[in-house]
């Protein structure tokens, strides 16, 4: 996003929030696939994507959460997208990808990968092209959808990454498995 | 100026904090000379510094209490109570004007001016204020003035010549003459302008100036030349001192103690020679000469030369020196450096002790031997150094508990409680990170005692103890961990009233049998304050929770034991460091796990016999243990061989099922992020040097869990046949 201090009266929450592509000339998103489905992600937030591979996993956190990698001397959480939004685990393939996606929330930056089956390519898609979400029917959370854009006749839906990644719900969903994993540990002890 | 003006800020609150703790002190022992010259010391430092930058507000301040502190000194008045308690006040007075001078004002403008009068007037009652008074000699130097005749003999002569560069600093030549006045009187002064160029070729921001200045004045030596201490490096300095005072230097230097100095340091001790003068001196001795000579210089001919020393007491320093041998000082000498320099030095370690191992590992898989050997020596020498670097980042953690006696000395008199402050351990170092961040919970913990354990003398009286409590502050380094103890001999924890406190919150069960460390650890729960808790003494600081909380951010732990009638002890473990630890890597379920080196107490193989069982024999004794693969959930098949790692938190023993045990390593802690700020039993994760990450297990955690997953077991028998 690009920071205006010129007047920050008019530089609204919500217009920080607005998608660029509101006002000015065209975005470019990233599109992937994701369960068959088409997807899509302002570039902006993205740093770059990696071949999926040594995700260490860890215990007791929801399973949307696949683990974490070593990217270059850091450590980075990475999610999985299709359980995210209440489907099954992405199946690893040749092609699956890690995008890994930098946040800023509450004035931290915190870089977050997520498993994608496969990227396709960068789209530059027109304001015009794109319609405001369904009230239902996409299968995944209203909230998590910011649009859904018309590509060569098709839908393709344009996530709201900082609600799918909200460090502070992801936070306290991985606390609520947490607590249900002694409960769930305790349901897995062989019997004795 | 701004530079200037930073440090200034800087030492005047180092300044200030040592009054303080000084002043402290005199209350308990009031005819110590040592700490009431420290105490003007610090006063006459700050007026000083104050002085150079402009600080009108401060430097009058501070120069009405040195004025006081001066007759102290000069045993014209008595230490009392009184007397300590308004320093005490002029101390937080003078942490004021100078929070106002870095533009973090605490309280209004009239506020401030009316707190000052107030003191002043007080301050009034104690001698004459406003006026000058030369600042006397300093007692150590003991320079006895033999009462001149004529006023010029008891003159100092100061030539100084200020550099180019003065002015550009931001320093004004006017403000040293201004400055100097403060000390005495300047009878005579001669302004040099030979250095100034033709009108044409003058730089307006250049400084040209000499002065040649004749002062009458009582000071020492040293207390002269930190007026120039700013410029100290830009300007050409001599002070030569009073004819009289040679005769009073020769006397010191013959009856020095029999010491083994060089001639400069004999010099620098009875007062004739400043240490900046010194090594200037030394300097020019060093330097490499033009004319070739049989001989190196001598440092005192060099030293008469300059100007600085009279030639007469170099004879004496060198006939002194004559009758002792030769001898380094040692002096412990401390460097400034910035603290984030030194973060960028730890995580460069950091990388290294990574980048290290990856080496390491190399070197096996290819079986070279040679390379094996060169990457172990590394191995080491990367050790030594990640040691060094983060003992570079270690403080006492004494200065922090200093802190506490003017709390205490406060609360109790606010509170009319009489309570004695002991500590022990203060010479215990931790990561200042850490040191940093307990500060506050520390300060909650003392408060907490002195509100609520500590009685009051009447009720103590009545109980049969000592009318005056005391509060504890223990550190001392155990497994790994610094452990900090505050304890008093107070009313301890009513155990009832956090129960019925408890119950009514909905915390525990009313029917619940608990013990009394399960009943003592409520006073952590959120719910549950602490200050409706006992009495009513409320809206101080952070609760309990909150102390909690912070104390796990810093991966520590805190635990409370509590006798009636006969006080309270919390215990506070912290680790070391922050940044890397020694741990043991294990491997379970074909995952890496790193359990922290400190905890580690041996390893065993896991008794074929007991292979169902979370327990075993260890030469006698119930070991309980925790199984990484069913706690995690890990998938695969258990290994025929299970190896134990016994680790020991806490005093508590316990022992870690793995698959099998992978050697020690250097773990560098990256924190896992906030994302995962609630997982329990996972400390924080490190990179090996495979580049895999692995997860570092968080003892106390895991063994709490464990105790968690056997109660609800236990409670719910069915879900074991699930």
């Amino acid at each position: 996003m690009s920071p205006q201090p010129a007047s920050p009266a008019s530089f609204s929450v919500a217009g920080a929030k607005a998608p660029v592509a509101v006002e000015s000339s065209p975005a470019q998103y990233l599109t992937f696939v994701l369960g068959g489905e088409m997807f899509a992600v302002g570039i902006l937030n993205i740093k770059e994507i990696i071949e999926y591979g040594a995700v260490t996993e860890i215990p007791m956190v929801p399973p949307f959460i696949r683990g974490v990698i070593n990217l270059r001397g850091a450590v980075v959480p990475v999610i999985d997208l299709a359980s995210r939004f209440g489907g099954k685990r992405s199946e690893i393939s040749r092609r699956t990808c890690i995008v890994i996606i930098e946040l800023t929330e509450n004035d931290e930056r915190q870089d977050i990968g997520v498993v994608v089956d496969a990227v396709s390519e960068v789209l530059e898609i027109p304001a015009a092209e794109i319609e405001p979400p369904p009230s239902f029917g996409a299968r995944i959370r209203a909230d998590f959808i910011k649009g859904m854009g018309k590509v060569n006749g098709k839908f393709v839906i344009l996530l709201e990454v900082d609600k799918v990644l909200s460090v502070d719900e992801i936070a306290s969903l991985s606390h609520l498995a947490t607590e249900g994993a002694v409960e769930l540990a305790a349901g897995g002890v062989p019997s004795a | 100026m701004d530079e200037l003006k930073q440090v200034f800020l800087q030492e005047s609150f180092e300044q200030l904090d040592a009054l303080e703790s000084l002043l402290l002190e005199l209350e308990n022992r009031p005819d110590d000379e040592t700490t009431l010259n420290g105490i003007f010391r610090a006063a006459h430092t700050i007026k000083g510094a104050a002085g150079m930058v402009e600080c009108a507000a401060v430097e009058s301040f501070a120069h009405v209490v040195e004025n006081v502190l001066d007759r102290l000194r000069n045993h014209e008045i008595a230490v009392s109570t009184k007397l300590a308690a308004l320093m005490l006040g002029c101390t937080d007075h003078l942490r004021v004007l100078v929070a106002n001078e870095a533009g973090v004002a605490q309280m209004a403008g009239e506020e401030i001016e009316a707190q000052g009068a107030r003191l002043l007037k007080q301050l009034g009652e104690y001698g004459p204020g406003g006026q000058v008074s030369a600042s006397p000699k300093t007692v150590e130097s003991g320079v006895e003035r033999i009462p001149s005749s004529g006023s010029a003999q008891n003159c100092w002569h100061i030539s100084v010549r200020f550099g180019p560069e003065v002015l550009r600093q931001g320093m004004d030549p006017e403000n040293f003459l201004r400055f100097l006045e403060t000390l005495g009187d300047i009878r005579h002064l001669e302004t040099l302008a030979d250095a100034m160029p033709a009108a044409a070729e003058m730089d307006p921001e250049v400084c040209y100036l000499g002065f040649e200045i004749t002062l009458e004045s009582s000071a020492d030596k040293q207390a002269i030349e930190d007026i120039f201490a700013f410029v100290r490096d830009e300007c050409q300095l001599s002070i030569l001192p009073p004819n009289s005072k040679v005769a009073d230097y020769l006397d010191l230097i013959r009856n020095l103690p029999e010491d083994t100095l060089r001639l400069g340091e004999i010099l620098v001790q009875v007062g004739a020679l400043t240490a900046d003068e010194l090594a200037e001196g030394l300097r020019a001795q060093s330097a490499p000469v033009d004319e070739p000579e049989p001989e190196a210089r001598q440092i005192g001919e060099i030293l008469v030369a300059q100007q600085v020393v009279q030639p007469e007491l170099v004879v004496a320093a060198v006939a002194k020196q004559a009758q002792v041998s030769e001898k380094k000082a040692q002096d412990a000498k401390l460097i400034r450096v910035p603290a984030d320099k030194l973060d960028h030095l730890i995580n460069l370690v950091g990388e290294l002790v990574i980048a290290g191992a990856a080496t390491s590992l190399l070197a096996h898989t290819r079986r070279d031997g040679e390379l094996i050997e060169a990457s172990s020596l590394l191995t080491r020498l990367v050790e030594e150094i990640r040691d060094a670097s983060l003992q570079l980042r270690t403080v006492q953690i004494g200065e922090t508990f200093n802190r506490f006696h003017r709390l205490v000395r406060d609360a109790c008199k606010d509170l009319g409680k009489d309570v004695q402050l002991v500590i022990n351990g203060g010479e215990t170092e931790l990561d200042k990170s850490i040191v940093e961040k307990i500060g506050d919970p520390l300060m909650h913990l003392v408060r907490n005692s002195l509100d609520h354990g500590i009685e009051a003398p009447a009720v103590r009286e009545a109980a049969g103890k000592d009318p005056q409590g005391t509060l504890f502050l223990n550190a001392f380094h155990d497994a790994g961990n610094i452990v900090i103890e505050v304890s008093d001999d107070g009313a301890g924890l009513n155990r009832n009233k956090i129960l019925a406190k408890a119950v009514e919150r909905g915390l525990v069960d009313a029917e619940a049998h608990l013990s009394d460390r399960e009943v003592f650890d409520l006073i952590f729960a959120p719910g549950l304050s602490t200050a409706d808790q006992v009495t009513n003494l409320s809206g101080r600081g952070v609760g309990m929770d909150v102390v909690r909380r912070n104390l796990q951010a810093l991966r520590g732990t805190i635990n409370v034991d509590s006798q009636s009638g006969q006080g309270t002890r919390l215990t506070l473990r912290l680790p070391l460091t922050l940044a890397i630890i020694d741990g043991f890597l294990v491997v379970s379920g074909n995952r890496s796990y790193v359990i922290p080196l400190d905890a580690v107490v041996e390893c065993i193989e896991r008794p074929e016999s007991e292979h169902e069982r979370n327990y075993f024999n260890l030469r006698g004794q119930v070991l309980p243990a925790v199984c990484l693969r069913e706690i995690f959930n890990l998938p695969g098949e258990r290994p025929a061989r299970e190896s134990v790692v016994v680790v020991q938190y806490a005093g508590l023993r316990a022992g870690i099922v793995v698959d099998r045990l992978a050697g020690e390593l250097q773990a560098v802690i990256k924190p896992l992020g906030v994302i995962f700020r609630h997982l329990q039993g996972i400390g924080g994760s490190t990179i090996l040097g495979s580049g895999e990450v692995a997860l570092i297990l968080d003892i106390s955690a895991l063994i709490k869990i464990s105790g968690q997953l056997e109660q609800r077991l236990i409670a719910r028998p069915e879900l074991r046949n699930a």
